[in-house]
């Protein structure tokens, strides 16, 4: 999912002109990193060595913002958002161009930057951008930019077993060592446990001498708890079937590699 | 004794006072409000601005008469001397108002003229002119005259400068340049040191005039004068007899009457009987003949008797600041007489041995105090150039009268301060001074960088000598000099820094201190005989040095004194403090003491209390109130070592405690402020740390961007640390950071990470850590020639068949210089000069005004190509054309590249790792970087473990925790934090590996740790040679990285070879790969022929083909010059 599954992001920035005090280099990183709003699925990866885009592999936007002075600004107000028109730059100012006939397959509103409120650029009057954007389909694995996901990780379930009774003050203190919910306190004042798979497994009850005997902190071993944080291109769950799908995909390469170097090591066997 | 028992019995009974001190809260306020006035900087300031206010009206009004032997009538006058505000001169009289960064970017100097008003005779009549300009002198920034002082931050944004930027500098034909403190052992005091073995007195006088060494010292049980200025020593009793006491009760009364004393004085009195010198007069011919020989001797020398010449030497010379009216010695002699004591003293008691380590006994010279030897040694210079003119035109005949302003030039005083600044050599032949590297360009590395470099002490001690006294860190250096920050190497310890609350005194005029001690009942010595100045009871009372006089009460005296100080009645900085020992009272108000503010405490109870404190919170005071209300006063060294000072409210002694430390810290210098918890590590790594937050990138003031330095390094992500200290909000590290916060796992990861290697996450550089800008600039002037002649620009060429413009040519612009922008390759053309072949010799008359001109292009040389960030054309002070450009390059962290945290822990990037072969924790959080954990034992930065843990308890609560020295945030607390927000208490969590996906055996402790990256690059450093260029002399490849050299294989290496019997990869290596040479050599007589032919043997018979290095037959051939002739003997070997 990291690495693998696939996601626009803006590959090259052509610059007609960049006179705000960011440097064309760092400006260009960072409009890579904004998360683009358009379903990989949908396009080819570019061939290698191509340099014009196509259609099928290609999404080409334009940036163009010029900072000037607030003609109608108040006249007490010394705030950058009074004093100046286009004072920063948001990727919600980032335009579409659609080449070919894509204004007719994807909708307008599926294709631009996932966040309107990314701020790109500070700028002050006489400032200007003029950019051209093209955003190609690429993999993590090249750059953090084409990864689908903030973060993609999964933990193990926790399994907390009390080996004797707790109660009293002790339980509330059994209580607090956990994340919360996952100690349950019944009428009794006896601790139990409630629901093992909010704790953080802090191991922080094997600080306390009185209770420390009483936990068995453990794992299930094969329960694994996945979190996908999509940046929003594709849900999270389109993103897991993606990413179970490159799984397949690569077993069944795996497979056939197999399968052929059976083959011809079985032909090699006939012909000695 | 008697009287603390009696106040200890009065104290206990009162209730209350042995009740426990309340600590003050947020007394650390107290030290920003002291930064606004004092401290880091402003010591050179004031020093600057005591100088051109003060200190250079009493230069020139020291020498305001110059007369002239041809006309006894002629005379100039100094009345006044003013140094006015920077300006730049443009053209002949015009000047216009310059700022700083104008200076940077044109190459031009920051400063004011210097101007005076002056009285003279014209011909026969009186003229006053005012603002007569004699030179120029170089502005310190933020000094009293700059531009900059007292500007808002945006009126300075609008001068393009940085709000943050200290000051204190100098602009030099564009450069900035630092006067670094200097060090030295201070002047006019008596100094007993052992040398060699024998017991000496030592002092060195330091005049306006003359600056001379004074010794008393122990010659065969006897004790002798000795100066530089006579051949000989001199019996001490000889020297008293030459100043008037000729009997010789007198001088033993002088210097003392107990046994011991006089027993140790009989050779000497003995001595002088035998010389048969029993009156002065005797005594001054002794001297008289003991002169050195003087290799010049002048007329007014030789009109003098010997007499006359050893009493004017006793009277300037010897003991110089002892100051003799109408050879009046009686003043000096008891100036002797202790000197003589002391020796006296010291034989008896090893004790009475000063320690010139002393701080107590150093002073420090600042930029002003230098500028004033150096301004002032030019100035006598410029009128005596002035008194040599008048002399040599006057006696002429002329039309107009002799107008001595015309011939007043102000290049000698500009041209003097500008190159004494610029090359930091400090020569002043009247003092036979020569001092070198006392100025140094002002690192921009990073803030820090430009920061510590003002409050670095220079010493003039050697250093490459190995002496362990200077180096070692003395007791008395404690809070004014920092305890970590000192370089590593030849220069440990002589190279110190400022604490941070240090202030470094200027001079304050001595009259008013003599006339309060006189009314605080000191009598004058010249009043009374030897037996009452060395009474018992009396204490000798010393100003700057000097005898003042003696007093019956000292106590009385010293508790007057600083009562007026408290007072603000003298100076703040005047110190006093007694020796009972020597039987003394020291009275200081000299420039150059290091010092440093203290509450006061009276009878067990600090002055400032909460009231204070909050007033100061809210604003209603500031520092300079508490100290005008004395509840805080500066001590100087001396002073600090008379006094008992507590470091924390708690151990205030009601009986002895005098003062309060404001905040321990304050002991740290600015370097070793950034470190978060150093009171946790061991020291050398503090001292790692100083030296390598000079080197680390990030920002180095808001104008960076509007600089167009020759070498910048920039981060492009700084972030302030989560960790903070106070030192770093004092110092403003928070605003203008060299640094970022990176999540460390200290775990072994792959084994790429041994010798302090570290691990990087490929995503997170993708997203921008430790990426960094690197600018250069690119500059050239285009010179005008005195033939008419100047230098060209061209535009691009073009080929001559295709028409394209050609790739050298590529980014220039129709002007021939390379726009902004561009990418720029190797040896791709900045900007297309051109320079006309003859400079000199003036285009005859008739000759054709073509000419060819020379290409000479700014190439662009570097394996990486760069970018053009901007272009500069203007022009600099000799109106010529200068362009600069500044070249960019974005770098993204490699293998090689070095980083460091602030605990002394550098590496290098071992292995860049894809995000999804990180471990990464229950969370998802997956650490920036491995760090292996073997870093730790060895090193013992347990600061460095704090501060990952009150890293990652600040984020979770979303503030930045403290790690201040002796204080911040607890370990304690951080953890409860942790484990409030489901952490584990000691910082150590779950990891599954990345690579197998399994969860880690062992717990990893993790955090974000403040990481800075060094200016260390493998770009910067990354060299390979097959072939490349040789040098001319002797055809060997040429060496360093800069000329594509040659990698050696040097001395030890060969050893290894031959040891190892590989003969012919020697061969191979030293002379195949280097400069084999084929040569001739004729066999018969075994000397170089040329050309297969033998000059010598006029044969070819015997010539043969030799292969030898070219060295080798470049020393046969010198060899041979010098008549030495090398005969090769020839064998067939196959």
């Amino acid at each position: 999912m990291l690495s693998e599954v696939p996601s626009m992001a803006i590959e090259k920035v052509m610059i007609k002109n960049n006179t705000s005090i960011i440097q064309d280099e760092i400006l260009a990183h960072r409009l890579g990193l904004i998360p683009l709003k358009a379903d990989p699925r949908l396009f080819e990866y570019r061939p290698e060595g191509a340099v014009e885009g196509t259609e099928f592999d290609t999404l080409e936007f334009s940036l163009k913002v010029r900072c000037s002075h607030n003609k109608v600004q108040t006249k007490d107000s010394f705030r950058p958002e009074d004093l100046y028109e286009n004072h920063s730059v948001y990727s919600s100012q980032i335009k579409w161009n659609p080449i070919g006939n894509q204004a007719s397959v994807h909708k307008d509103i599926d294709v631009g930057p996932v966040h309107g409120d990314i701020l790109i650029s500070k700028m002050r009057p006489g400032h200007e951008l003029d950019l051209n954007l093209v955003a190609v389909k690429g993999i993590g694995k090249d750059h953090a930019k084409f990864s689908p996901v903030a973060t993609a990780t999964y933990r193990l379930l926790p399994e907390i077993t009390l080996t004797r009774e707790v109660n009293g003050s002790d339980a509330a203190l059994l209580q607090t060592c956990f994340s919360p919910g996952v100690i349950g306190i019944d009428s009794n004042g006896c601790a139990y446990v409630k629901d093992a798979r909010y704790d953080s497994c802090s191991r922080n009850v094997f600080r306390y001498e009185s209770i420390k005997d009483a936990v068995i902190l453990t794992r299930i071993r094969d329960h694994f708890i996945f979190n996908v944080e999509s940046v929003g291109a594709l849900p999270s769950q389109a993103i897991f079937v993606e990413s179970v799908k490159i799984l397949r995909d690569k077993c069944k390469t795996l497979l056939d590699e197999l399968q052929q170097f059976y083959h011809s090591s079985s032909i090699t066997h006939v012909n000695k | 004794m008697g009287e603390i028992n009696k106040n200890q019995k009065e104290w206990q009974n009162c209730k209350g006072l042995r009740e426990p001190i309340k600590s003050l809260q947020d007394k650390w306020r107290l030290v920003p409000s002291f930064l606004q006035v004092k401290g880091l900087v402003k010591q050179h300031i004031d020093s600057f601005n005591y100088f051109i206010n003060v200190e250079i009206k009493k230069i020139v009004q020291a020498n305001e008469k110059i007369f002239c032997d041809s006309d006894p009538m002629f005379y100039l006058k100094y009345l006044n001397a003013y140094v006015g505000t920077p300006d730049l001169e443009e053209g002949f009289n015009v000047t216009k108002a310059t700022t700083p960064h104008e200076c940077r970017l044109r190459d031009l100097t920051y400063s004011a003229p210097i101007t005076v008003d002056i009285e003279y005779i014209r011909g026969n009549q009186r003229v006053i002119k005012n603002k007569q300009l004699i030179g120029r002198m170089p502005l310190m920034l933020q000094s009293s005259n700059c531009v900059l002082t007292n500007k808002s931050d945006y009126e300075l944004s609008q001068l393009n400068e940085c709000p943050h930027d200290p000051g204190g500098y100098f602009i030099i034909r564009g450069q900035e340049k630092v006067i670094l403190i200097q060090e030295q052992l201070s002047r006019n005091r008596m100094i007993v040191d052992e040398f060699k073995g024998a017991i000496q007195c030592q002092v060195t006088s330091s005049t306006h005039e003359k600056k001379t060494r004074t010794n008393v010292i122990v010659k065969n049980g006897k004790y002798v004068l000795r100066h530089n200025a006579l051949s000989e020593d001199i019996p001490i009793t000889v020297a008293f007899k030459a100043m008037g006491i000729c009997s010789d009760q007198e001088i033993l009364q002088l210097i003392g009457t107990d046994e011991n004393t006089i027993k140790k004085m009989a050779p000497c009195i003995l001595d002088c009987h035998n010389l048969k010198i029993f009156t002065q007069h005797q005594a001054l011919s002794y001297i008289g003949q003991k002169f050195k020989a003087k290799r010049y001797p002048t007329n007014v020398s030789k009109m003098k008797t010997p007499v006359d010449e050893a009493r004017e030497l006793l009277a300037t010379t010897i003991l110089a600041h002892v100051s003799v009216e109408n050879y009046n010695f009686y003043v000096k002699a008891i100036y002797l007489a202790i000197m003589v004591r002391r020796v006296i003293e010291a034989e008896a008691n090893t004790g009475a041995i000063d320690d010139p380590d002393y701080y107590g006994n150093k002073r420090l010279e600042l930029a002003g105090s230098l500028l004033a030897l150096m301004f002032e040694d030019l100035f006598k210079r410029f009128n005596w150039e002035l008194k040599n003119i008048a002399e040599k035109i006057i006696p002429k005949v002329k039309a107009a009268p002799f107008d001595i302003v015309k011939h007043m030039r102000p290049d000698l005083i500009t041209n003097g301060l500008f190159t004494a600044i610029s090359s930091g050599n400090w020569t002043i032949k009247r003092f036979k001074m020569e001092r070198h590297g006392v100025t140094q360009v002002l690192s921009r590395l990073s803030y820090i960088s430009a920061l510590g470099m003002m409050t670095r002490v220079n010493s003039q001690f050697e250093k490459t000598r190995k002496v362990s006294g200077p180096r070692s860190l003395q007791p008395s250096q404690w809070g004014m000099l920092c305890p970590s920050d000192t370089p590593e190497g030849e220069g440990c310890g002589l190279v110190k820094n400022l604490a941070l609350m240090t202030h470094i005194t200027t001079e304050w005029s001595e009259e008013p201190i003599s006339r309060l001690a006189c009314n605080a009942g000191v009598e004058d010595v010249r009043l009374l005989g030897g037996e009452e100045i060395n009474n018992p009871s009396n204490y000798l009372v010393f100003l700057n040095g000097n005898i003042l006089g003696v007093t019956r009460h000292y106590k009385k005296l010293i508790k007057i004194f600083r009562l007026f100080r408290r007072r603000g009645i003298i100076s703040a900085f005047v110190s006093i403090y007694p020796n009972h020992n020597q039987r003394t009272v020291y009275i200081c108000s000299d420039g150059g003491r290091l010092c440093r503010p203290y509450i006061i405490v009276e009878r067990g109870l600090p002055l400032v209390k909460q009231i204070h404190i909050n007033e100061l919170k809210r604003g209603l005071k500031k520092f300079e109130d508490f100290l005008k209300d004395g509840l805080i006063e500066y001590l100087d060294v001396n002073e600090e070592n008379d006094s008992h000072i507590a470091t924390v409210e708690a151990e205030v002694d009601p009986y002895v405690t005098t003062h309060l430390e404001i905040e321990p810290f304050t002991i740290l210098g600015v370097c070793a402020g950034l470190v978060p918890y150093p009171h946790h590590n061991q020291s050398p790594r503090n001292t790692y740390q100083c030296a390598m937050g000079k080197q680390a990138m990030g920002t180095i003031g808001y104008n960076q961007k509007n600089r167009i330095d020759s070498l910048m390094y920039n981060l492009v992500y700084p972030q302030s640390p989560m960790v903070k200290t106070r030192t770093i909000e004092l110092t403003n590290f928070d605003k203008l950071p060299a640094g970022q916060n990176a999540t460390v796992a200290v775990m072994s990861y792959s084994g790429y990470d041994i010798e302090d290697a570290l691990i990087l996450n490929k995503a997170s550089i993708d997203r921008g850590y430790g990426r960094c800008l690197v600018y250069k600039n690119a500059k050239t002037t285009m010179k005008r020639y005195s033939n008419q002649t100047s230098d060209r620009i061209l535009g691009p060429s073009r080929d001559a068949t295709s028409g394209k413009i050609i790739k050298a040519h590529d980014i220039l612009d129709s002007d021939g210089i390379a726009a902004p922008g561009e990418m720029v390759e190797n040896r791709q053309v900045l900007i297309n000069k051109q320079m006309p072949p003859a400079t000199f010799n003036p285009l005859g008359q008739g000759q054709p005004q073509q000419v060819d001109y020379k290409d000479v292009p700014i190439t662009y040389k570097g394996p990486v190509e760069s970018h053009i960030e901007k272009v500069m054309v203007s022009s600099n002070s000799e109106d010529a054309f200068l362009i600069k450009i500044l070249l960019r390059q974005t770098r993204i962290p490699e293998i090689g590249d070095k980083f460091s945290s602030r605990h002394g822990q550098k590496g290098v990037t071992g292995l860049i790792v894809q995000q999804e072969d990180m471990p990464f924790n229950d969370r998802g959080i997956c650490p920036d970087m491995i760090m292996n954990p073997h870093g730790f034992p060895s090193r013992m930065t347990v600061g460095k473990t704090i501060e990952l843990l009150a890293g990652k308890a600040g984020l979770m609560e979303g503030k930045f925790h403290y790690g201040t020295a002796f204080g911040g945030s607890r370990v304690k607390d951080v953890c409860l934090e942790l484990e409030k927000h489901g952490y584990n208490y000691h910082g150590k969590d779950i990891f599954y590996s990345g690579l197998t996906g399994e969860p880690l055996e062992a717990y990893i402790y993790s955090g974000p740790v403040y990481y800075q990256k060094l200016k260390h690059m493998v770009q910067d450093k990354m060299h390979a040679r097959a072939r490349g260029p040789r040098a001319v002399l002797t055809r060997q490849p040429t060496e360093g990285r800069s000329r594509d050299g040659g990698l050696r294989l040097g001395e030890m290496e060969r050893d290894c070879l031959i040891g190892y019997g590989a003969s012919m990869l020697l061969m191979e290596r030293l002379m195949f790969a280097s400069d084999a040479f084929s040569t001739d050599i004729c066999g018969a007589c075994g000397r170089l022929a040329s050309r297969a032919w033998c000059h010598a043997c006029r044969s070819s018979a015997a010539v043969a083909a030799v292969e030898m290095p070219y060295a080798c037959k470049l020393l046969f051939q010198e060899l041979a010059s010098m008549n030495i002739v090398p005969r090769l003997t020839l064998k067939r070997y196959c």
